[in-house]
């Protein structure tokens, strides 16, 4: 089997194309641009449209337009972007339209900077357009996982019929590193709600609105129980050392490349960090932190944001064991040595706290 | 009676069959519109099935609710019914189009939608000369909403949001979308017509039907922009609004043919059928070698390989490319890799760094903060990294001399200049490929072959190829020669 070093954000849309993806509708920006230019390259070679649209908030509509067609379809775009194309997103979360948005942040509020920041976490994991709706959200934190990721993210959206975003940092969007694809493509296939220009299809209605409240509450309620289901079935996360771990460490992205490096000298130096790695951050692994929080002393978040992450960790904590937080951002990184000063400190004070306990 | 009274009278009498028989999408009075009386969307609707039914194009047709009074266009056309956002039918129409060759998408919008909010969308889906027919109906002001001022509001007109009328002031000139998307190179046709009497819709239904027929024909853009009464909000009796039409509206908004290529246009090509699944994964430049296959050059290891490096320089002197060198034969030699490129504000402003790992187990981070080697292109590039290199490292610098301030004990160095010396060899781009050759000697961790293979794949250009590899043979050279002077002063 062979594997190919490639970077992450090409890696994307060639799992895309593999994963039946035969649309492309995207805008400009750093970093995400790499995806729209592999996107120009690749798409029309297999028979799929790509089109660079007038503004993040065309395409995105672009994207309804294609996935009313029941085409698989996606955008690729950055903070920015994403704030436009939330009108969007919630309009597809609310006709039921499945699609791929990829979102390799930077640094805001407003144009901010080009580096990586993981400042966009509410805008797309609490959802940042208006209604009762939710998008699921992966976080990758390899190329390998951009391309597995990507062909997971095809499938949920579909299996949801919900948008679903890939979320990463500049970092994983712009390194490379090996990558496995999947040996067989999967071929486009007509979901059987999709308006198509055909005699079948033609009683179909893709659309959001509800005009009577009771329906609309029906409605809601019933995207409500898909989030369940979601939840109950689609939770990922990874776990590093966590079986006998006093100190576990919470980051995505870049950050939990940064703390599987720092819990690695940890444990060279005795003490017991593991790490705790969200994948999916919408639906929240929240199990996997009441199972970690009956052992773990401590938990530390480290984000490239101003504690988004953390609101989720104290929420799926609800209170069993403090949450410290190291936050970097701008486009600043934490650095191996920063993080592992802090995770000694806190190794310490938990060491400390169990010798008075003992006295 | 005249043609066009027998023509009015007949769209409005009789019932096309696109239209459902009962409108069950509608929560109550399911035997009629929801439409004011005197509203012009009716008989525009009727306009609309009428044409469809003539061209035969039911089952193929998708029309494109807007938001606004037609929003609820899907109660009545039995077709395939998409409904969009406010402003962007046009955007989502292009992608059903482009999605769905074969089907005919109707784009049905109003005047606030059209003119305001959907400006963008409309003015580059005409540009692209989307193979769409767009029917704008325009009645000079936002009605769902209860009768805010629209671009396309008449100078003086009253509104809620105009309660003195128009004021070119504050509010600019009535917006000519027909003339303006005329102006553009792409659209085939562009008609503006009205229904302020019997002539006026009958000329309304003839821009209708050829909008959508040269769809049919692939022949590419289409608007009909139709001026419209709304009673309910000008306050004014439907036997009024139409005079008003015709008498005040058209004052502005001349009708008559704006864009008219459908003579000459060509029509589009289908796009090609699509390709097998089977084909893809080749398309995508991605092989999958047989078990056997893979390795056919073993490699053996001389230690345990876990190396990091740090690769600095000015854009241009090949530090991404020494980079990816590296990480390809990484891969090549069974290896973990992990090329990180510096990407910040700096690859528009001329330096550039990356960040290579080779290793045999997984890689953790990415991120290369203690160098075992570092390649320095450049004098800031050494200072921003040289106290970042591991105790026992390497410091490959492309100088005549280390720099003062450059003393560390505990480091190994070859200050060579580098581009010099490719320069003698035939180019000075071929320094990255010296420090690449001294990189290798220094570390032991790949051998040659594994570079010349991955070389051999990314260096297309033959004489490239050859002088590269005598680069990095000097490089060797280089870095041999230093261990010999060290050995001799020693």
């Amino acid at each position: 089997m062979s594997r190919q070093l490639i970077k992450g954000n090409e890696a994307i849309v060639k799992a895309a194309v593999l994963a039946g993806c035969r649309g492309f509708y995207g805008y400009p920006i750093t970093p995400a641009s790499e995806i729209t230019e592999a996107a120009a390259a690749y798409l029309p070679r297999v028979g799929g449209t790509f089109l660079q649209a007038e503004s993040e908030v065309a395409a995105i509509n672009m994207l309804y337009g294609a996935a009313s067609a029941g085409v698989r379809v996606m955008t690729a775009s950055s903070g920015p972007g994403i704030s436009l194309m939330q009108e969007g997103i919630s309009y597809m979360a609310g006709a039921e339209l499945p699609c791929v948005v990829a979102d390799i942040t930077r640094a805001g509020p407003g144009l901010g900077n080009i580096t990586s920041e993981q400042s966009d976490y509410h805008q797309v994991v609490k959802g940042g357009g208006h209604g009762n709706y939710r998008t699921l959200v992966l976080a990758p934190h390899s190329v390998q996982e951009m391309a597995d990721l990507t062909a997971l993210a095809f499938e949920l959206a579909d299996r949801y019929r919900n948008p679903v975003v890939l979320m990463t940092d500049g970092f994983i969007g712009q390194m490379m590193e090996p990558v496995e694809f999947p040996q067989a493509a999967v071929g486009p296939r007509l979901p059987k709600w999709a308006v198509a220009g055909t005699e079948e299809t033609r009683g179909n209605l893709i659309s959001s609105i509800y005009l009577n409240s009771d329906e609309l509450e029906a409605h809601v309620r019933q995207l409500e129980a898909k989030y369940e289901i979601a939840r109950q079935r689609e939770t990922r996360a990874e776990e590093l050392y966590m079986e006998d771990a006093d100190v576990v460490l919470v980051g995505y992205g870049i950050v939990a490349r940064i703390l599987k490096a720092v819990a690695a000298e940890a444990r060279a130096e005795g003490l017991r960090v593991g790490v705790l790695r969200p994948i999916t951050l919408f639906p929240f692994p929240t199990l996997h932190f009441k199972k970690a929080a009956k052992r773990a002393k401590v938990f530390i978040v480290v984000e490239m944001s101003n504690g988004q992450l953390l609101e989720d960790v104290r929420l799926a904590l609800n209170g069993a064991r403090p949450v410290e937080f190291l936050s970097r951002v701008g486009g600043n990184v934490p650095s191996h040595e920063e993080v592992l000063a802090f995770v000694q400190a806190q190794a310490r004070c938990c060491a400390e706290s169990e010798q008075v306990a003992h006295v | 009676m005249s043609d066009e009274v027998e023509m009015q009278y007949e769209l409005a009498q009789s019932r096309s069959k696109t239209f459902y028989a009962n409108f069950d999408r509608k929560d109550e009075l399911q035997h009629q519109t929801h439409y004011c009386p005197g509203c012009g969307h009716g008989i525009i609707h009727k306009m609309v099935a009428r044409a469809i039914d003539e061209l035969g194009i039911q089952n193929r047709t998708i029309l494109i609710s807007p938001v606004g009074c037609s929003v609820f266009a899907y109660y009545y056309f039995d077709v395939g019914n998409v409904q969009a956002a406010h402003g962007r039918a046009p955007a989502v129409g292009t992608a059903v189009k482009r999605s769905r060759p074969g089907s005919i998408v109707v784009s049905y919008q109003g005047d606030g939608d059209l003119s305001a909010i959907g400006s963008a969308e409309i003015l580059h889906a005409a540009n692209r000369g989307e193979n769409i027919s767009v029917i704008f109906v325009n009645n000079a002001i936002y009605s769902m909403t209860g009768g805010q001022v629209a671009p396309t509001t008449l100078l003086g007109q009253w509104s809620t949001t105009t309660p003195g009328g128009r004021k070119a002031e504050n509010e600019g000139y009535p917006l000519h979308v027909s003339e303006l998307l005329g102006a553009l190179e792409a659209p085939v046709y562009i008609e503006r017509a009205g229904l302020g009497d019997n002539k006026q819709i009958a000329q309304a239904y003839r821009a209708v039907r050829k909008a959508l027929e040269n769809q049919v024909r692939g022949l590419g853009f289409s608007l009909v922009e139709i001026l419209s009464p709304c009673p309910t909000i000008w306050k004014m009796s439907a036997v009024d609004a139409q005079h008003w039409v015709r008498d005040v509206m058209e004052k502005t908004f001349p009708l008559g043919v704006i864009r008219d290529r459908t003579k000459e246009a060509q029509p589009r090509k289908m796009p090609e059928a699509a390709v097998s699944t089977s084909e893809i994964p080749q398309l995508l430049g991605i092989e999958h070698e047989g078990p056997a296959e893979s390795h056919a050059a073993p490699f053996v290891r001389p230690k345990t390989t876990n190396l990091q490096v740090r690769v600095a320089g000015f854009g241009g002197q090949g530090v991404l490319l020494l980079g990816e060198v590296l990480a390809e034969a990484g891969l090549d030699a069974g290896l973990e890799v992990s090329w990180l490129p510096s990407y910040g504000p700096e690859m528009r402003s001329g330096t550039s760094n990356c960040h290579v790992r080779l290793s045999d187990e997984a890689i953790d981070s990415p991120l290369v903060v203690r160098p075992d080697v570092l390649v320095a292109m450049n004098e800031p590039s050494l200072h921003k990294f040289y106290e970042s290199v591991r105790p026992g490292g390497w410091v490959l610098y492309n100088g005549d001399a280390m720099p003062e301030g450059c003393d560390r004990s505990d480091l190994q160095v070859l200050a060579r200049p580098f581009m010099q010396i490719a320069n003698q060899l035939g180019d000075r781009r071929a320094g990255n490929m010296v420090m690449l050759g001294a990189l290798l000697e220094c570390t032991g961790a790949l051998s040659q072959e594994t570079i010349d293979k991955a070389l051999g794949r990314m260096v297309k250009n033959a004489k490239w190829l050859e002088l590269d590899k005598r680069a990095l043979a000097q490089g060797r050279e280089l870095l041999r020669e230093s261990l010999k002077e060290v050995c001799h002063e020693g």
